[in-house]
């Protein structure tokens, strides 16, 4: 009943659900930009938990290409919500 | 004996990853939260490692923990120098904390019964039988640089598309970069020696994509850590070649290759990134080729432009 | 016997590891602190490498191992000093010339 993907699976679950309320809280922007991808990192969590077959059998490799993916695309996208935080910054200081 | 110490190791690994998650988002300084992220990263690493996921172990400490981290770590150093001053401090509304607790509570619920419910009773082979079974005619060994290049090749152009749209918005907000200080002995003979090893490791990671843990995105990845590196210790260029068209050309020619090939063999005849199978080993490693290159150069750009930087005049847009 | 050999090579790594996180916990002063996880945490990589080296008896293995110590030994020092250069211009204030 206590298999390994379900333990990672519900720690994925507890860390998405956190990270996402801190994300919707009033806090400062980096924090959340963290909480962000806190919760990215619990969502690949629960894809390579589910994605793994026990200790004999290769794990499924579908679930390692989106999680592969996904890192490389969260990346991108923290860096394009600090520009554009920076360049919101600039415009208002500068009114 | 054997399964105790695993889910001993276990139990370690994840409450070392929660404890991280929690502290890295409640501690009231945000650099101590930054630097709580990045052990978070190094113990999630371990955890795809020990999940049987060393392709994506390498990607996340790579780019999930490293550049991440460094990115986070400039835009607060920014963030310091000018701090905003339109930032709202009204005080928080209590109706609207309660409903957010209440509606987490309830998101946890749904879907730990979801994960539950579904490793029971919905247990599904998956398409990882039809991965393994067509494994020997997809050109490589690796099953994770198969579905990325071969099987899913289709996502995975997508993907660089994604990685090329996100760079052409953080440059189109024209940001300035403010270089670094030239860095001291100690920080400059590190560099010297590093450099050309990441470079090696890169291509090295590269190559052997096709059959161990590695590929384009891990060798892009390494590359770019490698011009953060310069870029901290003060060459401001960060690696990048100098002139422009060069610039541009390196940025473009993941998504080029892509297209050409799977254009071209359409041309041939087959459908788009159809690859013939005698074909598809070099095929693959030139995709990977141009994607680590592309990767790599839209990765700097990406940290480059998060850099902290008073606009003292408006220089002309240097991508 | 080899398996014995690293197991031990092993368990004095890690009691320098220990070693090296109890000083980060409870000596008073960055400096010292600074001291004690950069010793200590490269001399217990160190041995476990060993230790792992000689389980594992393949030359390739090996050579990745040593230049994973070697790496380490690298960026720890340097980070090392950084961190110290820059606690140190906190302290005294900027280099004027």
């Amino acid at each position: 009943m206590l298999s390994v993907p379900l333990i990672y699976g519900l720690a994925g679950i507890l860390l998405f659900t956190f990270a996402l309320r801190v994300a919707l809280s009033r806090v400062a922007f980096l924090r959340r930009v963290l909480a962000i991808n806190v919760a990215g990192a619990g969502i690949f969590l629960v894809f390579i938990a589910t994605a793994y077959k026990g200790a004999e059998q290769a794990a499924d490799p579908v679930p390692h290409a989106l999680v592969l993916t996904g890192i490389v695309v969260a990346f991108s996208a923290t860096a394009l919500a600090i520009a554009l935080a920076r360049r919101l910054n600039r415009s208002a200081d500068n009114d | 004996m054997e399964t105790l110490i695993w889910n001993l190791f276990d139990v370690l690994l994840l409450t070392a990853l929660l404890a991280l998650g929690w502290s890295a988002l409640s501690t009231s300084n945000l650099r101590k939260g930054i630097a709580l992220f990045i052990a978070f990263g190094l113990v999630l690493s371990l955890i795809w490692a020990r999940l049987k996921a060393p392709d994506i172990a390498l990607a996340e400490a790579a780019i999930g923990t490293g550049l991440t981290g460094a990115l986070l770590l400039a835009a607060l150093r920014d963030e310091e120098s000018a701090p905003a001053e339109t930032s709202v401090q009204e005080p928080g509304n209590r109706f609207y904390a309660y409903l957010l607790m209440l509606v987490t509570i309830i998101l946890t619920l749904i879907l730990g019964w979801g994960l539950i419910d579904a490793l029971m009773n919905r247990q599904h082979p998956g398409l990882a039988y039809d991965v393994f079974a067509q494994l020997d005619q997809s050109g490589v060994s690796n099953p994770v640089t198969a579905v990325l290049l071969n099987f899913r090749a289709y996502d995975t152009f997508l993907e660089l598309a994604v990685l090329l749209a996100a760079v052409l918005g953080i440059r189109s907000l024209n940001i300035t970069r403010q270089p670094y200080l030239k860095a001291g002995p100690v920080l400059s003979g590190l560099t010297v020696w590093l450099v050309p090893v990441l470079i090696l490791m890169s291509a090295y990671l590269l190559w052997v994509g096709a059959h161990a843990p590695g590929g384009a995105f891990q060798a892009g990845a390494v590359l770019a850590a490698a011009g953060v590196l310069l870029r901290l210790s003060g060459y401001p260029a960060a690696g990048l070649p100098a002139r422009l068209l060069i610039r541009r050309a390196f940025m473009i020619i993941g998504v080029l290759v892509f297209a050409m090939i799977g254009l071209g063999l359409m041309v041939l005849g087959r459908g788009f990134l159809d690859y013939p199978v005698a074909w598809s080993g070099s095929l693959i490693l030139l995709i990977e080729t141009a994607a680590t290159l592309s990767i790599a150069t839209i990765l700097i750009m990406a940290f480059l432009a998060g850099e902290s930087g008073e606009p003292e005049h408006q220089e002309k847009p240097s991508c | 016997m080899t398996e014995l050999i690293a197991i031990a090579l092993i368990t004095v790594g890690l009691m320098f590891f220990i070693a090296g996180s109890i000083g980060l916990l409870r000596l008073p002063d960055l400096y010292s602190r600074l001291h004690a996880l950069t010793k200590a945490d490269n001399v217990g990589l160190g041995m476990m490498i060993l230790g792992i080296i000689i389980i594992s008896g393949d030359l390739l293995t090996s050579l990745k191992l040593i230049l994973v110590w070697l790496l380490v030994l690298a960026s720890s020092a340097a980070s090392a000093h950084l961190i110290a250069q820059r606690a140190r211009r906190r302290e005294r204030g900027l280099w004027k010339p």
